[in-house]
Order: structure tokens, then C-alpha cells, then sequence
């Protein structure tokens, strides 16, 4: 039962965070909605594990957290320097 | 040497508890592969202070701490910000000092000013951080420097930082 | 013993939950991105924390504690990086913060 109640909230928590990458304005926006989004995915996993008493839930949970992240930068390496393969020196901000 | 050793323990630690399952096979499988990681990590020619800081030992819990109390009371009063219609929000960008010596702590006392709610940390240029922050009163609280001074407190009392000065 | 336990987790979660809430109110209302960081902050500490906190009372002293506690330790080291990745990839293509005193969320139309 108590689960269910943070379950639901995280659920409502990810909808208003896809709402703001619906929205957008900036492409800035939409990743940091989608970061969002991922955390609160991590958590939602780890929540489902104990509403199913299925605690293996949790590996699944710790491997998404490290996808998110490492989707989080190449996303964000791909905005800033246009390609993956760069080292990525200091860039000095554009007029 | 120390830091390979040190960081093989931290792997293979983590394996067991990660695991659960103690058989012979399993637990030769986990060695063997932490060996692997340990090799490529030193062929990355990441394993030293700066990779695996083992020098900052206690002195990182007690920091740890801290920033948890600091981080509850940020986290409370950007919640009523958002909460509370009457509280404008008041966004200002300002530059605040680095005094660590080394380029890791200027890497956790930005890392602290983003964990905290309300100030994010933009770039870090010669010792100094570009902050923004929600409201001036939280760009106060980080320019009084007093993470500042217990950041500088946790790493500096270890060997002096010029020697990975690269 | 086990009700006082089973209390305190129920607290840690509806506590968790209000706090990632209140971070995804402020990323709707807030007028630009970098002010929206703040709130998406909230959720990534304090909610992140709470909620785990309380699943790690559920799971007593096993390694179910173990893996919850990695994955706190994981988000808090992970969350500022990406966020000062994004802020870092805002500012060095010359998207500026909207400053000045204002109203949380009267900017909306002016942000883009």
C-alpha cells in the first residue's frame, strides 16, 4: 500500500517532466526534462521491485542509472561539440 | 601501486556484495575480471590521487555530513520558491573564488554548489567558479565562502597539491 | 519495534514523494532553464534520497540495503556532473540566464 502511494507520485512526477520536454522551448530544456525523467525511472524500478516483493529489481535499476548518465553526457557532448569523437577543449561561449 | 591495490579492493568488494551468490566460479570469475578492469584503468592511466582519492580517507565522511544538513535546508527553501506564489524568484550569475589547490577539490566544491539546490555552477576558469544561483540570498550563503574553507580543509591536509600539478 | 520501523519508512516515502512533486511543479512553472536546474535538482537529491532512504529501512540489513545504498551514492555523484554538464553546454553556445527579481512564472513567453 505505501509503496503504491510513492509509486503513484513518482508516475506523476515523470508525466509533468514529459510534459516540459514536450514543451520544451531550448533543446536544453528537453534534456533536462529526459534526465529527469531517467532518475525518476531508476527509482520507479526500484519502487516496482518492492511492490512485486521482487527485489532483483534493483540490478536493473542500478544498470539504468549508469545508461542514463552516460545518455545524458553524449547527448549533451553531441549539443556542444557536434561530434562524438572529440576530445572537447574548453570552447569559448559564442556571440 | 597503492592505488591499484586499493582500488582491486574496492572492486571486488563491490562484486561480492553486488553478487550474492559465493561459489568457487563465480567468485574466480569476479577476481579475474577485476584484475581486467584494474589492468585497463592503469593503461587509461587513471589510477592516482586524482582518479582514486584514498588520501582524502575520514575527513570525506565528515564533509559528507555536512553537506547533507546544508543540502536538506537548500532543498526546503527552493521548495517554497516554488510553492509559494508570494516569493519571487530573483536569478543572479555571480563568480565565486576556488582556493583549492588541487584541480580535484575545485572538482568537489563545484560538484557541492550543484548538489545544492538553488546554485549551479556554470564553468570553472583559473580558480574561479561562475555561479547561478535562484536568489541572491543563496549566492550570499556561497559567496561567504564557507564551503569554500571546508572544502580546502578536507583535501589540503594530505601531501601538498603541487605534486600533481601536471 | 517493527511498526516504529514500518512508520518511519512510510514518512521517508510520502516525504520523498512530496519533494519529487514539488521539483516537478518547479520545472513546469519555472521561466528558463537554468532556473528549472533548481528544480530538478529537489527531485534529484532530496526526493531521490528520502525515498531511498525509506526502501532502505524496508530491506534491513541485507544486500537488497547494499544495492539501494550504491544507487543513492551513484545518483549523487552522477546528478551535479550532468547538470553542470548542461549548464556548462547552455552557457558556451550563448543561451543567457534570464535575471532580476521576478514573478516565478509570468516569463514563460519570454524565454525562448
Amino acid at each position: 500500500m505505501m509503496f503504491f502511494a510513492a509509486t503513484l507520485a513518482i508516475l506523476v512526477t515523470m508525466g509533468l517532466a514529459l510534459i516540459r520536454a514536450l514543451m520544451g522551448p531550448t533543446v536544453y530544456d528537453r534534456v533536462l526534462a529526459v534526465n529527469t525523467f531517467g532518475t525518476k525511472t531508476v527509482l520507479l524500478i526500484a519502487l516496482l521491485g518492492f511492490l512485486t516483493g521482487r527485489p532483483d529489481f534493483l540490478d536493473i535499476s542500478l544498470v539504468y542509472a549508469l545508461i542514463n548518465f552516460i545518455g545524458t553526457i553524449a547527448v549533451l557532448k553531441l549539443i556542444k561539440y557536434g561530434d562524438l569523437g572529440t576530445i572537447g577543449q574548453e570552447t569559448e561561449p559564442k556571440p | 601501486m597503492l592505488h591499484a591495490v586499493s582500488l582491486g579492493l574496492v572492486l571486488y568488494g563491490t562484486w561480492l556484495l553486488f553478487s550474492g551468490i559465493y561459489t568457487p566460479l563465480l567468485m574466480g570469475l569476479g577476481a579475474v575480471s577485476c584484475l581486467a578492469v584494474v589492468g585497463i584503468a592503469h593503461r587509461m592511466d587513471v589510477v592516482d590521487r586524482e582518479g582514486h582519492p584514498i588520501h582524502l580517507g575520514w575527513r570525506a565522511l565528515t564533509y559528507w555530513m555536512w553537506l547533507a544538513v546544508e543540502i536538506v535546508k537548500a532543498n526546503i527553501d527552493v521548495a517554497r520558491r516554488i510553492l509559494d506564489p508570494k516569493m519571487p524568484i530573483d536569478p543572479v550569475v555571480v563568480t565565486v573564488k576556488a582556493s583549492q589547490g588541487s584541480e580535484l577539490g575545485q572538482v568537489i566544491y563545484a560538484n557541492s554548489i550543484t548538489l545544492t539546490p538553488g546554485t549551479v555552477s556554470i564553468r570553472i576558469n583559473d580558480n574561479a567558479i561562475l555561479v547561478h544561483a535562484i536568489a541572491t540570498e543563496l549566492a550570499e550563503d556561497i559567496q561567504s565562502g564557507a564551503m569554500d574553507r571546508r572544502v580546502t580543509a578536507m583535501e589540503g591536509a594530505g601531501p601538498p597539491p603541487s605534486e600533481d600539478a601536471r | 519495534m517493527q511498526v516504529a520501523l514500518d512508520i518511519l519508512s512510510w514518512l521517508l516515502l510520502i516525504a520523498g514523494s512530496a519533494f519529487a512533486l514539488i521539483g516537478a511543479a518547479g520545472l513546469i512553472r519555472f521561466p528558463d532553464v537554468y532556473a528549472r536546474m533548481h528544480a530538478a535538482g529537489i527531485t534529484d537529491t532530496l526526493g531521490a534520497g528520502l525515498i531511498i532512504s525509506g526502501l532502505m529501512i524496508q530491506g534491513g540489513f541485507t544486500l537488497v540495503t547494499v544495492k539501494l545504498a550504491a544507487i543513492l551514492i551513484f545518483l549523487l555523484y552522477t546528478s551535479p556532473t550532468s547538470t553542470y554538464a548542461l549548464a556548462n553546454a547552455a552557457y558556451s553556445r550563448g543561451l543567457q540566464p534570464l535575471l532580476g527579481k521576478r514573478d516565478a512564472d509570468t516569463a514563460e513567453k519570454e524565454s525562448s
